[in-house]
């Protein structure tokens, strides 16, 4: 008679595990699958749509033009392709696998319902350009969008054009530009944060400034009195984010946006933060005359592997007047429409101009909307109040093991800061980020901001459970431990991710940008 | 609230951990003036799915779709059946709730895929190389003109008149802060472009000259003749494709020598959505590589030799750079671009071909049903889809009537041009694979029937 | 030839009128492997403290001061296919660009090796 179970597992398996195998013939390891690019799969004649050939010849006046050949691109069929990005898709980390706790990033969970809401043929199969009485809804759910803006904020109108956060930092530097310019006082200078985002900076020198650093105080924070000694009639801004990209709030926002008002110039507020503080805090009521707000930061709209974002940017009454076209508006009536160039003469003749084709990202503003009205008030307030608990537990239970440099001064907001101090000669922020990846989680940012050693900025944002922040913290001390005790295996870490460690050196000399094996390099 | 994990008594937990007694204590640092003591006044509380999705199904009613009407619109957004696996593939929370790929150890799905998108639009362009994308078509455009300015240290660009207004227009808000001139004009109303006015605008000063291919009246260009005349001055070509299913039927830009090749690649993937997201392409010369704006993925290889990929030449970027930046682009438009790179490895070369003959065919069959409208008269010797008819009144007027009666139309120039009066009688007619003899039918009759009441010599 | 050193850690040897600028060892140490170098046009005037020079690292772009002022006369083709010379030798092989000097008084406020030696075991 013989024994039950025959396929399933005996003792004797017990030996070898992974181990046992060290090649694989089809170069797969169990689920860990490796995919090859469409150019070494597919072939230019695979087509895996169906379409007939259409009957007749081109018009005459095209025949000049005709291409001798159809492009050299490879097709697969429907069910190859989905094969070959569902494959690539189980080589990346997201949200929805684990924790992804970027500090100023606000990865957050992003809600089915916005997609399914952004999908609706009334939103997504709607030109830009139809009559606006055949698009009210669409027309509707942006300027709904930009009320909740403007009442989260505090602030008068919001530019809803900008398609990402630096496109609308440049929005609202543009818009302080015309109003300084419309008032016969332009001003050269701006001033930002060492600790800004490289995109502050950046944006300001486009906008034709000059950048000069305001200083910070041991704690953390911008130094009034440093500022206030700057400020003059040559300075036009100051750009601050708040709360920091230390993670801390500005105590004396307030007292900055006087001063700078005081010398004739006008506080631009970079919300790339604003998840510590929505619902909470209006900027608006600490002075600030333009913040722009990153949708797919605080309000939930998928990062997608890099983008699309959205940027607007919400206005004081002093700069509404210079908003870009179109500018979205409910007109005294209760219509909603959007100022274009046709009307803008009569309507918003000191726009500055356009900044994009078209009326900007209506795809994340109705996710976005969606998200706004499935938190409400309440809801978003116990956002914010979730976001800033998150990260205090999470700087608390690690405080002991990492340094914390601003730790021993106060809270901290919805991201919290560790430094390098302290590790072991040899054993840098990157060593533990790479190890982390070992654990199963996306590192946090590492190396900024700039005005920390080894800055480690870690933002769990309200979605995390306890149980999710407690793997975190698990997983974090273990690595810390690790490297005060010297371990080498983490300094040639990630071990167990589809990749290990790749030579960006080699990719940046010799750059490889296009895939050119079945075709001769020009 | 179905978002928010914690639950109280874990707060109360996390709290004691922490050593505050309240939520409100991590709050210190704000002072209590901004503090607001409760949810803002005078805005709804939380809803449930059900009510959230009530209320943006009524919105989304207050529309009329593609889906509902007749339509004829281009004008720089194009509609195409998008396959179903494309959209039910970029919704895996692999793909959707990915970051930039930093990391690229746990990102290889997002960087292959870029490296993969980058060929699929070097290719069709015909360029050397193309970045992983940018916002969309026009802030593409502004960036290679300034990209352009730097590369030739001059300051002049010839903007054709066939270039879409909306892009002339950011190009001209940017423009003044870079210093760069432009030279602009509006659009003839000609069965052909003017090239010889374009040419004739190069000089030893130009930086650049920008040519849209098709142009915004659907009239092609001939890229290699401007091409030439800007090579004898040492200015750089900027080939604008607005509508890369043309692609499938005309000549690549740069293979006719355009050095910077830039476009909205709205067409394959991603859909109309009112306006955006949208997905701006950009491709150029090896050479220029270094200059040009935007994310790029390269190849390279692991600590165990096989091969991956990697965000690379970063140090032109913003967050590095900072004042000295390449250009202050931060986001590109990921998931738009996979939504294109599935979109194209669907369609494969020959079936973009054969698909840019469809809609050749169902634009030809549109222009030729016009033709025969009392009054209309179509204006292009060439087209791939979109052409440009003339009316005996002023066209946005009749594209409200036509909306009137359920047909979407087409995009009156004076839409796009509102102080051009000379062009007020014009109208742009796309046609695409999902036109039907039905939807052409309606649009030909009903227009017959509004023109009927228009009298010769009215005035405009 | 003598060769002079600046606090950014550039170094110029000069011989003549000509000045060969580089940058120290340290520099390169501390700037890790060097991917792109981006050269001053041959023929361009450049003023003491001016940034004609770019050397690209993986993460990070650093300017490259002018030790003096003058006229660009020369640059390291070499670096073009090999930006790690910059690495391998940064105070030989992997020299960036030359200069005619404007005014070689300009020397007198650089350093020589011992104190640019002190100076660097003081950061």
């Amino acid at each position: 008679m013989s024994a039950p179970n025959q396929a399933g597992w005996r003792p004797a398996m017990g030996e070898g595990g992974e181990a046992a195998v060290t090649q694989t013939a089809s170069g797969d390891r169990g689920l860990m699958l490796e995919e090859p690019l469409i150019f070494e799969l597919g072939r230019p004649g695979t087509c895996g749509i169906d379409m007939e050939e259409p009957a007749g010849a081109p018009v005459a006046g095209l025949a000049k033009f005709l291409r001798a050949e159809a492009p050299a691109l490879p097709g697969l069929s429907e069910p190859e392709t989905v094969r070959h990005y569902t494959r690539l898709s189980r080589q990346n980390y997201a949200i929805d696998l684990g924790p992804f706790p970027l500090g100023s990033c606000t990865m957050k969970h992003n809600p089915r319902l916005n997609e399914k809401m952004a999908r609706l043929p009334g939103f997504a199969d709607v030109h830009p350009l139809q009559p606006q009485h055949t698009v009210r809804g669409a027309i509707g759910v942006i300027v709904e969008l930009a009320e909740w803006l403007v009442t989260l904020t505090g602030m008068h109108s919001v530019a809803m054009t900008p398609k990402a956060g630096a496109h609308g930092e440049l929005c609202g530097l543009l818009c302080i530009r015309a109003a300084l310019e419309a008032r016969g006082d332009a001003r050269e200078v701006i001033l930002v944060p060492e600790s800004a985002h490289g995109t502050n900076p950046a944006t300001a020198a486009f906008a034709g400034y000059r950048v000069e650093n305001i200083p910070a105080t041991p704690d953390g924070r911008v130094d009034l009195a440093a500022l206030k000694a700057r400020l003059g009639p040559d300075v036009a801004a100051v750009m601050i984010t708040n709360p920091n990209t230390c993670g801390l709030f500005e105590r004396d926002m307030k007292a900055i946006a006087d001063a700078v008002h005081a010398a004739g110039g006008l506080v631009y507020c970079d919300g790339a933060n604003f998840n510590a503080i929505v619902g909470k805090v209006r900027p608006g009521d600490l002075g600030i005359d333009a913040m722009h707000i990153n949708l797919h930061k605080t309000f939930s709209t998928p990062h997608g592997g890099g983008g699309p974002g959205s940027g607007p940017v919400v206005l004081s009454a002093a700069l509404t007047p210079f908003a870009p076209l179109p500018f979205a508006q409910r007109t005294p009536d209760g219509t909603v429409r959007l100022i274009e160039e046709e009307d803008a003469p009569a309507d918003h003749p000191q726009s500055f101009g356009r900044m994009t084709a078209f009326h900007g990202q209506m795809g994340m503003f109705t996710r976005a909307l969606t998200y706004i009205l499935s938190h409400g008030a309440d809801g978003l307030r116990q956002v914010s109040e979730d976001a800033v608990l998150n990260a205090n537990y999470v700087l608390r239970s690690l405080d002991d093991v990492l340094d914390a440099p601003f730790g021993k001064s106060g809270p901290c907001m919805h991201e919290a800061l560790f430094s390098d101090e302290g590790l072991p000669d040899g054993f840098t922020t990157l060593d533990i980020a790479k190890g982390l990846i070992d654990e199963g989680f996306h590192p946090m940012t590492v190396y900024f901001p700039l005005v920390v050693h080894g800055a480690m900025l870690v933002e769990p944002t309200e979605t995390e459970s306890k149980a999710g922040l407690d793997r975190f913290i698990t997983a974090m001390r273990s690595l810390a431990a690790r490297a005060r005790n010297a371990d080498p295996s983490l300094k040639s870490a990630p071990h167990l991710a589809p990749r290990r460690r790749l030579d960006e050196t080699l990719a940046a000399r010799k750059p490889v940008l296009t895939w050119s094996g079945d075709q001769p390099r020009t | 609230m179905r978002y928010l994990p914690l639950t109280p008594a874990e707060r109360a937990d996390m709290l004691r951990t922490i050593g505050a007694g309240s939520v409100d204590e991590l709050f210190v640092d704000v002072p209590p003036e901004a503090r607001l003591p409760g949810p803002i006044a005078g805005l709804p509380g939380h809803a449930s799915e059900m009510a959230v999705e009530r209320h943006m199904t009524r919105l989304a009613a207050d529309n009329l779709s593609a889906t509902q009407a007749p339509f004829f619109l281009g004008a720089g957004a194009y509609r195409h059946h998008i396959p179903a696996s494309v959209d039910h593939l970029i919704q895996r929370g692999e793909f959707l709730t990915a970051y930039t790929p930093y990391q690229p150890e746990i990102a290889q799905g997002t960087l292959q895929v870029l490296f993969e998108f980058q060929t699929q639009v070097a290719r069709l362009f015909g360029t050397d190389v193309a970045n992983a994308s940018m916002y969309d078509g026009s802030t593409a455009c502004w960036e290679a003109i300034a990209m352009a300015g730097r590369i030739t240290r001059r300051k002049t660009a010839v903007l054709s008149g066939g270039l879409h207004p909306h892009y002339t227009a950011t190009a001209t808000t940017m423009a003044r802060f870079t210093g760069d001139q432009l030279a602009t004009s509006l659009p003839e109303l000609s069965a052909t472009p003017d090239d010889s006015a374009v040419i004739a605008a190069i000089d030893g000063e130009t930086s650049c000259v920008v040519v849209q291919y098709p142009d915004v009246l659907g009239r092609i260009p001939d890229l290699a003749a401007i091409a030439a005349a800007a090579q004898s001055q040492g200015a750089l070509v900027i080939a604008v494709v607005t509508e890369p299913v043309a692609l499938g039927l005309i000549e690549a830009p740069g293979k006719l020598g355009a050095d910077i090749v830039v476009g909205e690649g709205q067409s394959l993937g991603v859909g109309l959505q009112f306006g955006g997201p949208y997905l701006g392409l950009f491709g150029c010369r090896e050479k220029f590589v270094r200059q040009m704006p935007g994310r790029l993925a390269g190849q390279t290889v692991d600590a165990d030799g096989k091969r991956g990929f990697v965000l690379t030449l970063s140090t032109r970027e913003q967050h590095i750079r900072r004042e000295k930046a390449t250009s202050n682009i931060c986001t590109n438009s990921g998931l738009c671009a996979l939504a294109f790179s599935i979109h194209m490895t669907l369609l494969g070369g020959d079936g973009l071909a054969r698909l840019a003959r469809i809609n050749h065919a169902r634009a030809r069959a549109t222009a030729e049903a016009l033709a025969k409208v009392p009054g209309v008269s179509v204006l292009n010797d060439a087209y791939v889809n979109e052409f440009t008819v003339t009316l005996p009144r002023d066209a946005r007027d009749v594209v409200r009537e036509l909306a009137d009666y359920g047909v979407l139309g087409g995009v009156s120039l004076g839409r796009l041009y509102p102080e051009a009066s000379g062009l007020h009688n014009a109208l742009l007619v796309t046609a695409t694979e999902t036109t039907s003899d039905e939807d052409i039918h309606a649009l030909a009759t009903i227009l017959e029937a509004i023109l009927v009441d228009t009298h010769e010599g009215a005035p405009t | 030839m003598t060769t002079y050193y600046t606090k950014d850690h550039e170094w110029i040897a000069v011989d003549g009128n000509t000045g060969t600028v580089g940058i120290t060892d340290y520099a390169q140490s501390q700037l890790g492997d060097i991917t792109f170098v981006e050269l001053p046009p041959e023929g361009s005037a450049v003023k003491q403290g001016d940034a004609p020079c770019v050397v690209d690292s993986v993460k990070a772009a650093s300017d490259v001061y002018a030790p003096v002022s003058g006229t660009v006369s020369d640059v390291n083709d070499a670096l073009a296919d090999a930006p790690e010379l910059v690495n391998t030798d940064a105070e030989s092989g992997g020299w960036l660009f030359r200069v005619t000097l404007a005014d070689a008084g300009e020397l007198g406020a650089l350093m020589d090796r011992a104190a640019y030696d002190d100076y660097v075991k003081g950061l």
